[in-house]
C-alpha cells in the first residue's frame, strides 16, 4: 500500500497533536517515525489506521482517500507496546484469529499459521498459552499475529519499548527480514535514535506534531537540516553552543576563542549556534586545529563498552562518548578537546548552514 | 552502615524443592561490603527482584542466612531491619502535601516535629523539591514522585541500605538521567549502602560501584563495569553486557591449536594443558565485536568470512560476518570501509577468551 | 474531516426505546396526568391544577413520613457503611477462606425481600423467635409489635444484616485492586495499621465507597417490602416510610390525583439527591 498524507491535523480538547503534517510514503518501504514521547507518533499512527479521525486533512491509500473509512475496512495490522494478545486462546488460535475473520478455509489457516510461527521462532509454543510465556514471546506471537493477515499496511508502535534490553536488541535485529513484505507498507515508531539507526529504511523525525526531517536513515543522520534534526536524532543529543564570528573568529560562552579554520572562513559576521557530535569530542587532542576545553564533570554513564561524559564548560552542558570504559569522579576537573573542523553551524533558528566535511562526503 | 552477607542462601517457592529449576535463587554465597553502590543486573526471571525482597526482609528465604553487620536477620520484618526501598512505581502517600509525605516515617518514629522540619528540609534541599514541598503529592510528574520515595528512605537516620527495584522504569527517558545523576551525588554526600536492581546495562554500570550479574538464579559474576566488559567470568555476562553482545564460537582442542571450522588459531601451552585437564564437554571462545580486526593483509591466523552485511549506527558500524556455522559481529569506525564479500578477521589473543562449559579458562 | 455517518445503529436502539417507553415513559406520563386530576371514578375526572401538590407538600402526615424517612437513611448509612468497611476489611484476600467469606457474605443479598422480611418476623417474636425470646428471657423487655423504638431497632438489625454484605464486597473488591507495593512501603515506613488505613486504603477506596453510599442511600430511600412484612409500619405509623404512605394512599384509599403528585414529588427527591452524588462522583473521577 502506498499512503499519502495531505495537511493531517488532529486537534485534541484544545490541544494540537498533529499539525499541519503532510507525508509520503511508497509501497513496499520500511519507515521509522523517530520522535520523543508526546511527538505525535502515536495519534499519527491511530489515524492511519482508521481508529480515529483527522480533524482537518486527507488520507489517501493507494490513491483512494479513506480519511472517513474505519479500520475495520482498510486492511491493516497493528502491533502495540503492551503485548497485547488473547489471553483466553492458544498462541496457535490467536494467531489464526485474522484468518478465521477472513473466513480463510480452514486447510489454509493451519499452513500459514506454522510458517508465520516458524518466521518467529515462536513454533514450540504453539499449543501454549500467551500468559505462560515470556515478554518476549509473547510480543512475537503479537508480531505473529499481525503478520500473518499479510496486510497492505502493518503499524508498529514502540513494539520493543517494554521489554529487556538485550530482547530489544535480539528483537530489532530480526525486525528488517521479519518485515521486509513485497508491497507491504511497515511503519515503525520508536523513541530511539540507535533504534532507527539499527533498522535503517526512511526515517521521518516528528515533533510536537511536526515533520522535522524526512529521508533515508542515514541519511537524516549524517545531513539534519536543522539544529533540532541534528539535536533529536542522535543518542546522546548533539552539543549545540550558541557563539558569535567576528574577524575571522568564533567566541563562544564569552571566553573562548578560536580562529575560523579553511571550511569556515566563508562565514559573515553574527551569531549562529554551533553544533559537534559527542563522539567527535575526546580527551586527548586528535588534530592540530583541536580545541582545548577546561570542564568539569557531571556524571560518567557507562554502558557496556562505552562512556558518556557528561560535562560542564561554565554555562555549558556537553556530552562526550567515549569508547571505553572510564571512570570518572563527580566534580573532577579535566581538559576535552574540540576539532573544529568537525563542527556543524546552524542559524540561530536552527537552520543549517554548513556541514563537516567528512559528513558530507558520506 | 550495613555489610550485608548472604549464606548458602536459597529460595524456592515450592515446599520441598529437588531439582534446579524448582529453584528461583540457586544456593549462593555472596557479600556486600558496606558503604558501596551495588546493582544486580540480569534479565526478567533471573531472581533479582527475589533476592532484593529477601534482602529487604519481605521475604524470608526458604535456605540460607542473611547477615546484616555479623548479625542474622532472617526473621526480622523489614520495619526493624534498617533499610528503605524505592519500588518500580512511585509510591507516595495521595492525600498528604509533599513534606508530609517526608515526615511520614519521622512522624511514625515520633521524632519530635521541630526534628522534622529539619531533617525534610534538609532532604528536600538534596532532592530539589524544596518548591514543592506544600503541594499535594498526588499532582506531582512520576520523577519527582520518585525523589519522594527516595526522600522518604533519607529523612530517617537509622536507614543504612536502600535498596532500589528499577526505579527509573516509569521514568520519562530524557528525565533518567537527571535521576541518576541525583542518586550518585546522595550516594557520596550520605555515604549508605545502594544496592539497585535493573535489567539495564546502563543503568548498572553508570550507578554503582560493583555489579553482580544474575543468570537463573545464581549471581555468576561481581565486579566493576570493567571487569565485567573486560573479563566476563561467564558466557552470560559477556553476552549481557556490551551492545552487541560477545561473540561466541564452538571450537575443538587440537594439540595447541583452537580448531574453528576450517581455520586454526594458536593458544598458549598453558591454556592448552589447563584445558586437558578440564576436558569440558563444549569448549567456546569469545570476543567483543568492539576487538575483532578487519585484516589488511592474508595471513597464517585470519579466518576466513564471509560478509553479510553492514549496519551504520551512526557513530560506528557493525559488520555481520558468517564464519563456519556462526555469525559474528565486529565493530568498526564509522569512517571504515566496508568489504565486500569476502573477509579477513583477526581475533587479537589478547582479547581473546576461552569458554570451558560456559566458565572462563585462566592461567 | 468528519466521520462517515452511519445511521444503522438507531435500528438496534429502537426495540429498546419501544420497551423503556411501555414500561416507564408512558406510564409516568399518566402520573403526571393523575397528578393534576381529581378522580372519582372511570369517569368523573376534574381538572384541579397544581391543588394536589399544594396539599401534599402541606401534609402534617407527609412531613412525619418524610422526616422518618431521613432518619431511617441515616441511620442506616451511619452503620452499614463503617461496619461494611470493617467487614471487607476482615475478609482474607485469597485462597479458599477469601471464597468462603465472599459465598455466606452473599447469602442475604440473594433472599427474595419478602422472605427476609418474614425471616425477622418470626425472628423477633417474643413467643417463638429466637431473638425475641432470648432477649425476653435475659430480663430485657422486647415487643416490635408494641414498642416503637423495639419496631425501629427490629427494623434497621434486619437493613443491617440484609444490605452490609453489599457495602462489604465493594469494599473487597476495592482493597483488591490497590497494588501490594503500597502495603511494602507503608511496612518500611514502620506505619501502624491505622495510618495505612487512613493513608493507603480509605483514598483508594474514595470511589467505591462512594457508589455504595450512593446505592444504600436510594435503596434504603424507597424500602417498602421489609418493613412492610415484618411490622406493617406499625405500631401505628411508627415505622411507616414514603413508599409506604404513598402506597396506603394510592391503593388504600383510592385517592389517585394526590398519590400521583406525591409520588412525583418522591421521584424528584431522589433524582436530586442522586444529580449531587453523581456530581460528587464525577469531581473524584477528575481528580483521579
Amino acid at each position: 500500500m502506498s499512503l499519502i498524507m495531505e495537511h493531517i491535523t488532529k486537534v485534541v480538547g484544545g490541544e494540537t497533536h498533529i499539525n499541519d503534517l503532510s507525508l509520503n510514503f511508497a509501497a513496499g518501504t520500511f519507515q521509522v517515525l523517530l520522535g520523543r514521547t508526546l511527538a505525535g507518533k502515536t495519534t499519527l499512527m491511530r489515524l492511519i489506521a482508521g481508529l480515529d479521525w483527522p480533524t482537518s486533512g486527507r488520507i489517501l491509500a493507494n490513491g483512494v482517500d479513506v480519511t472517513g473509512v474505519s479500520v475495520r475496512k482498510r486492511n491493516v495490522s497493528m502491533v502495540y507496546q503492551q503485548f497485547i494478545n488473547y489471553p483466553n486462546l492458544t498462541v496457535f488460535e490467536n494467531i489464526a484469529s485474522p484468518l478465521k475473520l477472513q473466513k480463510i478455509d480452514k486447510s489454509q489457516i493451519e499452513g500459514r499459521v506454522r510458517a508465520t510461527a516458524v518466521k518467529l521462532g515462536i513454533e514450540p509454543y504453539l499449543q501454549r498459552y500467551p500468559l505462560e510465556l515470556s515478554g518476549g514471546q509473547q510480543q512475537r506471537t503479537a508480531m505473529a499475529r499481525a503478520l500473518v493477515k499479510e496486510a497492505d499496511l502493518i503499524l508498529l508502535d514502540e513494539p520493543l519499548v517494554n521489554l529487556d534490553y538485550k530482547l530489544r536488541e535480539e528483537l530489532r535485529e530480526e525486525m528488517r527480514e521479519i518485515f521486509t513484505l513485497r508491497k507491504t507498507l511497515v511503519i515503525y515508531s520508536t523513541s530511539e535514535p540507535s533504534e532507527a539507526l539499527a533498522l535503517g529504511g526512511m526515517t521521518t523525525v516528528l515533533h510536537e506534531g511536526r515533520v522535522v526531517q524526512q529521508g533515508p536513515t542515514a541519511q537524516v543522520y549524517q545531513k539534519p537540516t536543522t539544529a533540532l534534526a541534528a539535536s533529536l536524532f542522535s543518542e546522546p543529543p548533539i552539543n549545540l553552543f550558541s557563539g558569535q564570528v567576528a574577524a575571522d573568529e568564533v567566541t563562544f560562552d564569552n571566553q573562548v576563542h578560536f580562529p575560523l579554520n579553511s571550511d569556515l572562513k566563508h562565514l559573515p559576521t553574527g551569531h549562529y549556534l554551533f553544533g559537534i557530535r559527542p563522539h567527535h569530542l575526546s580527551l586527548r587532542p586528535a588534530h592540530p586545529h583541536d580545541l582545548e576545553l577546561g570542564v568539569t564533570v557531571d556524571l560518567a554513564e557507562i554502558s557496556g563498552s562505552e562512556t558518556f561524559l557528561h560535562v560542564k564548560h561554565r554555562e555549558t552542558d556537553m556530552v562526550l562518548h567515549l569508547e571505553g570504559v572510564h571512570q570518572f569522579e563527580v566534580d573532577a576537573s579535566l581538559p576535552i578537546y574540540l576539532p573544529t573542523h568537525k563542527l556543524f553551524v546552524f542559524t540561530p533558528d536552527g537552520d543549517l548552514i554548513h556541514i563537516p566535511r567528512s559528513a558530507a562526503q558520506g | 552502615m550495613a555489610e550485608i552477607k548472604l549464606l548458602g542462601l536459597a529460595h524456592s517457592y515450592l515446599g520441598s524443592p529437588k531439582v534446579d529449576s524448582d529453584y528461583a535463587i540457586r544456593p549462593l554465597d555472596h557479600t556486600w561490603p558496606q558503604g558501596g553502590t551495588y546493582a544486580l543486573l540480569g534479565p526478567s526471571g533471573c531472581g533479582k527482584s527475589t533476592l532484593l525482597s529477601i534482602i529487604s526482609g519481605l521475604l524470608t528465604p526458604s535456605e540460607g542466612k542473611v547477615l546484616f553487620d555479623g548479625q542474622e536477620v532472617n526473621h526480622v520484618p523489614p520495619e526493624k531491619r534498617n533499610i528503605a526501598q524505592v519500588f518500580q512505581f512511585p509510591v507516595i502517600y495521595d492525600t498528604m502535601t509533599v513534606f508530609d509525605n517526608l515526615a511520614f516515617p519521622l512522624r511514625n518514629q515520633r521524632v519530635s516535629e521541630e526534628k522534622i522540619r529539619i531533617k525534610v528540609k534538609e532532604v528536600a534541599e538534596v532532592l530539589e523539591l524544596t518548591s514543592l514541598l506544600r503541594k499535594k503529592a498526588k499532582g506531582l510528574t512520576a520523577d519527582e514522585k520518585q525523589k519522594v520515595s527516595l526522600g522518604r528512605g533519607l529523612v530517617r537516620d537509622d536507614v543504612s541500605a536502600i535498596l532500589f527495584d528499577e526505579p527509573l522504569t516509569v521514568i520519562d527517558p530524557h528525565l533518567k538521567g537527571k535521576l541518576r545523576r541525583k542518586l550518585k551525588q546522595i550516594h557520596k554526600q550520605f555515604n549508605i549502602t545502594m544496592v539497585y536492581v535493573t535489567h539495564d546495562q546502563l543503568e548498572a554500570s553508570t550507578f554503582a560501584d560493583k555489579i553482580a550479574v544474575m543468570y537463573a538464579g545464581q549471581i555468576v559474576q561481581f565486579g566493576t563495569p570493567r571487569e565485567l566488559f573486560e573479563n566476563p567470568q561467564h558466557t552470560f555476562v559477556g553476552y549481557f553486557i556490551g551492545s552487541p553482545g560477545m561473540n561466541f564460537i564452538d571450537a575443538v582442542l587440537e594439540g595447541d591449536f583452537l580448531v574453528l571450522g576450517k581455520d586454526r588459531l594458536p593458544i598458549k601451552k598453558e591454556l592448552a594443558s589447563r584445558l586437558r585437564s578440564l576436558s569440558p564437554q563444549r569448549l567456546q571462545i569469545g570476543i567483543r565485536p568492539e576487538f575483532v580486526r578487519v585484516a589488511k593483509q592474508h595471513h597464517e591466523h585470519a579466518l576466513h568470512g564471509k560478509v553479510l552485511g553492514v549496519e551504520d549506527r551512526g557513530t560506528y558500524k557493525i559488520l555481520t560476518v558468517e564464519l563456519g556455522t556462526h555469525r559474528i559481529k565486529a565493530r568498526l569506525d564509522e569512517d571504515q570501509n566496508v568489504p565486500e564479500n569476502e573477509v579477513l578477521l583477526e581475533f587479537p589473543e589478547a582479547r581473546l577468551k576461552l569458554y570451558a562449559d560456559s566458565l572462563l579458562v585462566e592461567v | 474531516m468528519q466521520k462517515v455517518p452511519n445511521n444503522n445503529a438507531w435500528l438496534l436502539v429502537l426495540p429498546v426505546f419501544g420497551l423503556v417507553a411501555f414500561s416507564a415513559i408512558i406510564p409516568l406520563m399518566t402520573v403526571v396526568n393523575y397528578s393534576v386530576q381529581d378522580i372519582f371514578d372511570q369517569t368523573n375526572r376534574y381538572f384541579v391544577g397544581l391543588q394536589w401538590f399544594r396539599e401534599t407538600l402541606r401534609s402534617p402526615s407527609l412531613h412525619d413520613a418524610l422526616f422518618r424517612q431521613f432518619v431511617f437513611t441515616l441511620s442506616v448509612l451511619i452503620i452499614e457503611i463503617p461496619l461494611g468497611i470493617l467487614v471487607g476489611l476482615m475478609m482474607p484476600s485469597q485462597g479458599k477462606g477469601a471464597t468462603l467469606s465472599l459465598i455466606i457474605l452473599a447469602l442475604p443479598l440473594l433472599i427474595p425481600w419478602n422472605v427476609v422480611g418474614t425471616i425477622w418476623q418470626v425472628f423477633g417474636r417474643a413467643d417463638i423467635g429466637l431473638f425475641g425470646w432470648a432477649l425476653n428471657n435475659a430480663g430485657i423487655p422486647y415487643n416490635y409489635a408494641s414498642n416503637p423504638s423495639d419496631a425501629w431497632l427490629t427494623v434497621l438489625l434486619m437493613d443491617v444484616w440484609h444490605w452490609t454484605p453489599l457495602v462489604a464486597l465493594l469494599v473487597y473488591s476495592g482493597l483488591r485492586a490497590i497494588p501490594s507495593v503500597y502495603y511494602q512501603a507503608a511496612r518500611i515506613d514502620r506505619a501502624s495499621r491505622w495510618s495505612i488505613f487512613r493513608y493507603i486504603e480509605l483514598p483508594k477506596l474514595k470511589s467505591v465507597l462512594l457508589i455504595g453510599v450512593l446505592l444504600r442511600f436510594m435503596d434504603s430511600f424507597m424500602i417498602y417490602t421489609e418493613p412492610f412484612v415484618l411490622t406493617g409500619g406499625g405500631p401505628g405509623n411508627s415505622t411507616t416510610f414514603l413508599s409506604q404512605s404513598l402506597t396506603k394512599m394510592a391503593v388504600g384509599q383510592f385517592d389517585l390525583g394526590p398519590a400521583a403528585a406525591f409520588s412525583l414529588i418522591y421521584f424528584l427527591i431522589i433524582l436530586l439527591i442522586c444529580w449531587v452524588f453523581y456530581a460528587a462522583m464525577m469531581h473524584v473521577g477528575k481528580e483521579e
